[in-house]
């Protein structure tokens, strides 16, 4: 069985870019000849790209909006065009500050988690990509159509029998176990295969003549020069990590252990006294993310375009 | 201890070695533990062999078929939608013209969506499709004449509210897919086929899409399992796994229902090992089709 190749692949090591307009993305459009500016059909189309970006906004502005409302005003007649400009205030602001309970606890634990399963799994996945890469031995190829095959089965297939063997191996309500069995992430490995895949093979040589070992080669020669894949692979899992819901949902049972995306789940019950917290928490979960994708778009798209991450 | 770490034979069975034990531990195991588990009655940790019994009953529950039905509607739909919607998207902003900097600003934008997390989109989206006169999509309603809508308690309305969020998540990230597609399409082409008269319509239909054909059948597939194991979005909008008739319920959804909530462990496997031949088998059948695997094997 093979999964289809990724649409987008890594390419070995190219000199830096220049910070500013490189950085955001717009290398696609001055490859095609002259541009012609300030033609009707420039003009019409930048009115449609317009209007269809801010129709994509509107769910981010209105939850920002809906941070300055009463909570439970939103949550009775939901998000509104109609905002009431002279009852905007910041009392949730000044609740999330003094009196959010557990909220930033939860915030975190998510912090902690993900750092740590990111950092956990570019380590484990590029370590493994490695050896696919840079190595012909028996039962290579068949090994790595279990990555491709791997990749090809939802995670939703293996929740009930993993959180089982789980529950057996008195590992539930931990973080070990959220962790452990991401860590050779297929994804993560294919996208680093492919990386490793354009480094010459010389400078592998070199090292050995030089006397360094295999996983010296890989620690001290390959690792250092594979940061454009690393800040793909760092941001593409920190955000699924930072996002997880499903599985830590299953496994995490103790309101202290909590991440981000479990609590805020818990306060959206009909029977709720909170949803002030509900409305600027899941905004407030927004913003470590918006900040990187502001700093970095460039990783974010290459790593998300990598490979598939739906849901 | 050194000649380990020099040799050449061993060392790639170490690099790939957290590989296997990850694929031994967390996958094969599972997953052989959930074909067997599907054909016991699981009671108080407990299990009992009643062969192909679970199987029968999922085959004459309504609900199941109901679940399965909700679930390839969900697939069929988002493919009709994510497919073309960010196809021409991305040709558009691929063309010659336009501004860069219009250009840069649409596609962070559409982006920004698929950051969000399941449940941030999940509340906004609860909020949005809210049924009150003054709730956003209402006043959309309202624009056109209609409504106001009790979008979550009917079957089709839902749907719709189902669909908008997909589509406003993974506009974005299918547009890259495409866009990605596009600029390995050598420019000669447009300008072979500009030269003999091809207007820019022409030029999409013979010229990109024919050439966009592996990025198309690789959002396909990732659409096709992504739609069948759809669960929570559902969750996330209805506010819980129980929607109005079950009309937001889908195949992961009766999977989680059956298996953690009434801990009906035998029949819930079975629902996923139905799940999981179901995928295998389409994704292959059209990965057969598409001709992927004369290109893996040439």
């Amino acid at each position: 069985m093979v999964a289809p190749p990724p649409a987008v692949q890594s390419t070995p090591p190219r000199p830096r870019r220049r910070a500013g307009r490189d950085d955001r993305g717009e290398r696609s459009t001055d490859a095609r000849g002259p541009r012609l500016s300030h033609t009707a059909g420039s003009w019409i189309q930048a009115g449609l790209l317009v209007v269809i970006a801010a129709i994509a906004l509107v769910p981010l502005v209105a939850i920002f909006v809906g941070t300055f409302q009463d909570g439970n005003d939103v949550i009775r007649r939901g998000m509104s065009f109609d905002v009431d400009v002279s009852a905007l205030n910041l009392d949730n602001y000044v609740m999330l500050f003094t009196d959010s309970g557990a909220y930033f606890q939860w915030f975190g634990n998510s912090l902690v988690l993900t750092v740590v399963q990111v950092v956990l799994t570019l380590l484990v996945s590029s370590f493994v990509a490695y050896g696919f890469a840079m190595y012909d031995f028996p039962g290579k190829s068949l090994w790595f159509v279990m990555v491709l095959l791997v990749m090809t089965v939802p995670f939703e297939m293996l929740m009930l029998p993993l959180y089982v063997q789980v529950n057996d191996m008195g590992l539930a309500d931990t973080y070990t176990v959220i962790v452990l069995p991401f860590l050779a992430q297929a994804v993560t490995i294919f996208f680093f295969r492919q990386y490793f895949l354009g480094i010459p093979k010389d400078l592998l040589e070199a090292g050995r003549v030089d006397g360094v070992t295999e996983f010296g080669i890989f620690f001290r020669i390959v690792l250092p020069i594979s940061k454009p894949a690393m800040a793909a692979m760092a941001i593409l899992n920190g955000m699924i990590c930072w996002n997880n819901f499903l599985w830590p949902l299953l496994v995490l049972r103790t309101p202290e252990k909590f991440t981000l995306p479990i609590g805020l789940n818990t306060l959206l019950t009909p029977y709720g006294n909170n949803y002030e917290l509900l409305i600027i928490g899941a905004f407030f979960s927004l913003i470590p993310i918006l900040i990187l994708f502001l700093a970095f778009q460039r990783f974010f798209i290459e790593g998300m375009t990598a490979g598939a991450v739906k849901g | 201890m050194k000649n380990i770490l020099y040799s050449k034979r061993l060392a790639p069975y170490i690099f790939i070695l957290p590989f296997l034990v990850t694929l031994a531990v967390f996958w094969v195991v599972p997953l052989a533990r959930s074909f067997v588990m599907s054909t016991q009655e699981v009671l108080y940790g407990q299990a009992t062999f009643i062969g192909a019994a679970n199987y029968e009953r999922l085959w004459g529950d309504p609900i199941f078929w109901q679940a399965m039905f909700n679930s390839l509607r969900y697939m069929v739909l988002t493919i009709v939608l994510l497919v073309p919607i960010p196809l021409v998207l991305a040709a558009i902003v691929n063309s010659k013209i336009g501004s860069p900097r219009v250009k840069a600003f649409f596609k962070a934008s559409m982006f920004v969506p698929a950051l969000t997390s399941v449940v941030v989109a999940g509340i906004v989206f609860r909020l949005i499709f809210a049924e009150s006169d003054s709730a956003m999509m209402n006043q959309v309603a309202a624009f056109f004449g209609f409504g106001p809508v009790r979008w979550l308690r009917a079957d089709v309305s839902g749907l719709v509210a189902l669909l908008a969020l997909a589509l406003w998540r993974w506009t974005g990230v299918n547009m890259m897919y495409f866009l990605a597609g596009m600029q390995s399409i050598p420019t000669e082409y447009y300008e072979a086929a500009a030269m003999d008269g091809a207007g820019k319509v022409r030029q999409f239909f013979h010229i990109t899409v024919p050439n966009l054909r592996p990025t198309v059948v690789y959002v396909v597939t990732i659409s096709i399992y992504g739609g069948l194991a759809m669960f929570l979005e559902s969750f996330m909008l209805y506010a819980g796994n129980a929607s109005p008739n079950n009309q937001g319920l889908t195949v992961v959804g009766y999977l989680y229902r059956k298996g953690i909530e009434e801990n009906d462990l035998g029949f819930a496997s079975a629902v996923g090992v139905v799940l999981l031949v179901i995928i295998m088998a389409i994704n292959l059948t059209y990965l057969f089709f598409s001709g992927t695997f004369k290109k893996e094997a040439a």
